[in-house]
């Protein structure tokens, strides 16, 4: 299983650098939403994988847990990094509209705006 | 008394919301104020608690850690939140001034306490992916920040910051979810132990690589800052402020926490890096300050050679240095919020942030060239304001070990940022404006009190740092004790001594 993981997020990673490696600033963002969800597989996987184990529940009459339980936190972790990564793609998204609609490209080599460098007054 | 730690931390957000219920009548931005006021009250009070009973230690809903969520607050915590909340309310009278109704009708007050609350909250947590929370929270806010207004060139900025930075959380999230897989745990006093007790002290080093990626990217140490440089100057001088004084200072206080707590197994391999980091830091700043022909871009890029500065005390990793890290990044704090606050204003008289367009400050508004030169002089480290002090730190600590190079280097970059103060000086003030405008104070009309309340506040507080020294030395040496032997903070976080 861990195998399986391991081969399905370096090929995560490696679908995500190609793309953020792009000029095009969309096709940087798709890449940086790959390798979040890399990521997130990541610390699922360091959590340790527990095959047929149950959730971790507290049988009735019991104080813990009985045997093989999976382990919650990495996936509370992860449960909190896929709604924090949700919330900032989208912002990325918009910006990325507002982007093209305000500086009419998307490519980041052309993006030299704030960083002109002649002494013509403010470039806005 | 742990209760007492979510009162400085929650009173932003309560601010915030009450801000942003009020926005469209005006009265947000008093709203704003005062709960600064009150942030620096509560933040005054929590130093005077860390100073009579050391680490002071809260657990969310009594969940011992580290199971629960811990909220820790030492010496380096209590300074920088009390810095934090001073920052804060500088920015935020200032805004008053600075910040049209229609910026306040889009929440601009209630985004801009959020982001006080985040940076309040990566200060004073005590586990790590608590500070990937607060990290986030701080970041939203500031990417709200960045684009407020629109502008093109915001939203050139904008778009590499927010890349960047995204990049960063990501390899952050990354080494904090390997990191619980090697060692089991993420609270950060739980981790000291788990990572000397860890038997792959080569995959620990390795970790260490990530958060100092992570960090440091936040922090803007060479070669991962140049997101920083392209956005800083592009918004309101109220964001400039704030982000320049808060933002990357959140990524040293990181790197200090994470170095001195966690991952101080393998100084000889990992400060030895961070040494190097910190000297080409240093030395990149200041020659991107020396090209640049835009004020702000000057003050952005000597963002940089601070952080520099910062990192080596780090790096030195003796109490010496450590100490001086702390004097340096208190006073740089204070300072950097106060040169850029004196942009803004340098910018509203004459009508632009280009030096070229800039001009004859001096002769019409003498005054105003005084507080310009507190905070400048206090950068570049002339006596008796306290860059000199922090400077004596650092360079004295550097020459107890010998590192010869370190101190030359660090000594050329001090004269460098004096060069780069000077033409600043120069083509502001004492050159005349190229339109022969006589820029004056009192044009800024009702505005001058709040736009330059601020800074001669800062100033004034520069000033006082520099001539009493003494108490923040000796505070800054109580928290290099503490973060170089953090027992006491391990102790009183899983309360292992009760």
């Amino acid at each position: 299983m861990e195998t399986l993981l391991a081969i399905t997020i370096g090929c995560l990673v490696a679908a995500a650098v190609y793309l953020m490696l792009a000029r095009d600033m969309l096709r940087f963002l798709f890449g940086l939403t790959l390798i979040s969800n890399a990521v997130n597989l990541a610390i699922f996987a360091s959590g340790r994988i527990t095959v047929g184990g149950v959730p971790p529940l507290v049988p009735d009459g019991e104080k813990y847990p009985v045997g093989d339980v999976a382990n919650a936190l990495p996936q509370a972790l992860i449960l909190t990094a896929i709604v924090i990564g949700f919330g900032l793609f989208a912002f990325s998204l918009v910006l990325a509209m507002r982007a093209y609609s305000a500086l009419g490209t998307l490519d980041t080599d052309a993006m030299r705006l704030s960083e002109a460098d002649d002494e013509k007054g403010d470039a806005a | 008394m742990s209760w007492y730690l979510t009162l400085p931390l929650m009173t932003p957000f309560v601010v915030s919301v009450l801000a942003f219920l009020a926005r469209r009548n005006g009265a947000g931005r008093w709203i704003a104020v005062a709960g600064s006021l009150v942030g620096v009250a509560l933040s005054l009070l929590l130093m005077a608690q860390i100073l009579r009973d050391g680490v002071v230690v809260g657990q969310m809903a009594d969940w011992p850690a580290p199971y629960g969520i811990t909220l820790a607050a030492d010496l380096l915590s209590g300074i920088m939140v009390l810095l934090t909340a001073i920052a804060g309310l500088a920015v935020t009278l200032y805004a008053t001034a600075e910040i049209d109704a229609e910026l306040e009708g889009l929440g601009f007050f209630a985004v801009l306490q959020l982001l006080l609350g985040g940076v309040t909250g990566a200060f004073l947590t005590g586990d790590l992916f608590n500070l990937y929370v607060w990290f986030e929270v701080l970041l939203i806010s500031s990417f709200g920040l960045l684009v407020m207004g629109g502008t093109r060139e915001q939203i050139d900025g904008a778009v590499k910051y927010v890349t960047l930075n995204l990049v960063s959380t990501i390899v952050f999230l990354c080494g904090l979810g390997l990191l619980y897989g090697a060692t089991g745990t993420l609270n950060m006093a739980d981790l000291r132990g788990a990572v000397d007790a860890s038997d792959q002290q080569g995959l620990i080093t390795v970790l260490a690589m990530f958060f100092l990626l992570a960090f440091g990217m936040k922090a803007a140490m060479f070669p991962l800052f140049f997101w920083l440089p392209a956005s800083y100057h592009t918004p309101t001088s109220t964001v400039s402020a704030i982000f320049a004084g808060l933002l990357s200072k959140v990524g040293v206080y990181s790197l200090l926490r994470a170095f001195t707590l966690i991952f101080d197994n393998d100084v000889g391999y990992t400060h030895t890096l961070l040494l190097w980091i910190a000297a080409l830091t240093m030395i990149a700043g200041i020659l991107g300050a020396l090209a640049q022909t835009d004020m702000r871009r000057v003050l952005s890029y000597q963002i940089i050679s601070s952080i520099g500065f910062l990192l080596m005390g780090l790096a030195l990793f003796t109490p010496l240095a450590i100490a001086g890290a702390v004097f340096y990044l208190v006073h740089n704090i204070i300072v950097k919020v106060n040169l850029f606050l004196v942009a803004g204003v340098a910018e509203r008289l004459t009508g632009s942030s280009q030096m070229a367009r800039m001009g004859g400050l001096y002769k019409s508004a003498p005054l105003f060239g005084v507080l310009f030169l507190v905070p400048a002089f206090a950068l570049a480290g002339f006596p008796p304001l306290p860059g000199f002090w922090a400077k004596v730190l650092l360079v004295s600590a550097a020459l107890e070990v010998e590192a010869w190079l370190l101190v030359a280097i660090a000594l050329a970059v001090s004269l460098l940022t004096i060069w780069s103060l000077m033409i600043v000086w120069i083509r502001v003030f004492w050159t005349p404006h190229p339109d022969g405008i006589e820029p004056k104070l009192s044009d800024l009309g009702e505005d001058r009190l709040p736009l330059l309340l601020p800074i001669a506040g800062l100033g004034i507080l520069a000033i006082g740092i520099g001539l009493f020294p003494q108490g923040l030395v000796l505070l800054s040496q109580g928290v290099a004790d503490q973060l170089l032997n953090p027992q006491a903070y391990v102790d009183a976080v899983l309360g292992t001594n009760q």
